[in-house]
C-alpha cells in the first residue's frame, strides 16, 4: 500500500490485535500471577514482551506497510543498542563476581517484604524463596 | 495526480526500493514531513529509554545488595482481600492497551473524514491515559507515604530500586501527561475542522506517539516488573 494516500487499512485487523495484545498482556501477568521461576519466567516473559512490542509496532503504528527506507530508520538504530546492552550485561555480570568474590559481600542475602516490616499475619517464609532471582 | 505521486515514490518495494529511495539528489521518505519527524523523534526516544533501561540492567547486575521483590512490593489488597501482586500495574497495563486500540481506531476514522467519531475517540484515548496518571499517581503516594521508599533508600533491599523505580516510571508518566495534553489538541482541532483541507495524517502521527508510549510500557512492565 502506498503511504502517499495515508495508512488506511481494515478495521477488522486493528481489533484482532488489540484482542491479542490482551490476551498476551494477560499472559505475562499469568506467569507472575502463578510464580513461574527461572529460566521459564525468562523464557515466557520475554517471548510475550517481543511479541507485543512487535505487534504494536508493525501493525498499530503501521511499520509493516512503510516504505523499506523508512522502516531501515526506524529499525536500524535500536538494532545497533542491542550491542550496546549486551556490552553492559557483560560488564555488569563481571563486576557483580569481582564484588561477590573479594569484597565479601553476601551471595545469599535475602530482600525484606512488606509483610516482614509490617507483620502481615503470614510472616515472611512463602516470599522468602522469591528473592533470589 | 495518483500516477505521478507512483513514480516520484518509485515502483520498487523491499531492498530495491531502499536503493532507489536514497539514491540521488530526491525526497528519501514518502511520508508526510511530520510524520517523518515524528518518527525520527520517536527513534531518539527509543535511545534515552534504552538508556534508562541499560543503567537499570546495570545497576541490578552489579549490586550485590538483594533486589527487592517486586510481586510483594506491588502488591494491593483489594476489597479486604489479600494482597495481590502486580494487580495495579496489570490494570494499568489493560488501560494503556485499551487507549493504544482507541488511538488506533482514531486514525483510521481520521482517514475516513468521520471527524465526530475520530473526536470522541481521541477523547477516550486521553481518558485512559489520565487513568493511569491517576493510578500511577496512587502507586508512587503508596510506595513513597507507606512504604517508605526514597531515590537514595528503601527498608526492603538495594538503595537504587528506589532511583531506578521513580527515574524509569517518572519518565514514562511525563511521556503519557505530555500525550494527553497533545491529544486533547488534536482532538480539540479535529473538531473544530481544522484538518479537512490540512488532511488527517496528523492523527496518525500523534497516533505513533501514543502507541510508542504503550510499547515503552510493555518492556517497563517486562523488565521492572516482572523479572
Amino acid at each position: 500500500m502506498s503511504s502517499e494516500a495515508g495508512q488506511q487499512h481494515p478495521l477488522g485487523i486493528y481489533y484482532k490485535i488489540w484482542i491479542l495484545l490482551f490476551v498476551l498482556s494477560g499472559f505475562s501477568y499469568a506467569v507472575d500471577f502463578y510464580e513461574v521461576q527461572g529460566a521459564m519466567r525468562w523464557t515466557l516473559v520475554l517471548l510475550f514482551m517481543t511479541l507485543k512490542a512487535g505487534f504494536i509496532t508493525a501493525i498499530f503504528m503501521h511499520v509493516v506497510w512503510e516504505r523499506m527506507a523508512l522502516v531501515a530508520t526506524i529499525l536500524g538504530p535500536p538494532i545497533v543498542l542491542l550491542l550496546f546492552i549486551s556490552f553492559m550485561a557483560i560488564e555488569g555480570n563481571y563486576t557483580e563476581n569481582a564484588r561477590f568474590s573479594y569484597m565479601g559481600h553476601d551471595r545469599d542475602a535475602i530482600a525484606l517484604t512488606p509483610e516482614d516490616l509490617h507483620g502481615g499475619g503470614h510472616g515472611g517464609e512463602e516470599h522468602g524463596e522469591e528473592a533470589e532471582h | 495526480m495518483s500516477e505521478a505521486a507512483l513514480t516520484q515514490a518509485g515502483p520498487q518495494e523491499g531492498m530495491d526500493g531502499l536503493v532507489d529511495d536514497w539514491s540521488s539528489d530526491k525526497q528519501t521518505y514518502h511520508v508526510p514531513w511530520g510524520k517523518a519527524m515524528m518518527w525520527i523523534f520517536l527513534v531518539s526516544d527509543t535511545f534515552i529509554f534504552t538508556c534508562f533501561l541499560t543503567s537499570y540492567l546495570h545497576v541490578r547486575l552489579t549490586t550485590t545488595e538483594p533486589w527487592p521483590v517486586q510481586g510483594a512490593i506491588f502488591a494491593l489488597s483489594l476489597f479486604g482481600s489479600d494482597p495481590i501482586p502486580l494487580i495495579l500495574i496489570a490494570l494499568m497495563t489493560f488501560i494503556l492497551i485499551t487507549s493504544s486500540g482507541t488511538m488506533a481506531l482514531a486514525v483510521n476514522m481520521g482517514y475516513r473524514k468521520d471527524k465526530e467519531k475520530a473526536f470522541w475517540l481521541i477523547c477516550a484515548t486521553a481518558f485512559f491515559g489520565l487513568c493511569f496518571v491517576g493510578m500511577q499517581m496512587f502507586e508512587w503516594s503508596k510506595l513513597i507515604f507507606d512504604e517508605g521508599i526514597r531515590p537514595w533508600t528503601n527498608p526492603f533491599g538495594a538503595a537504587q530500586f528506589g532511583s531506578i523505580f521513580f527515574m524509569i516510571t517518572g519518565f514514562h508518566g511525563l511521556h503519557v501527561s505530555g500525550g494527553v495534553i497533545y491529544l486533547m489538541w488534536v482532538a480539540l482541532r479535529v473538531r473544530r475542522g481544522y484538518y479537512d483541507e490540512k488532511g488527517y495524517e496528523i492523527i496518525e502521527i500523534v497516533g505513533l506517539y501514543w502507541h510508542f508510549v504503550d510499547l515503552v510500557w510493555v518492556f517497563i512492565f517486562a523488565f521492572f516488573y516482572l523479572l
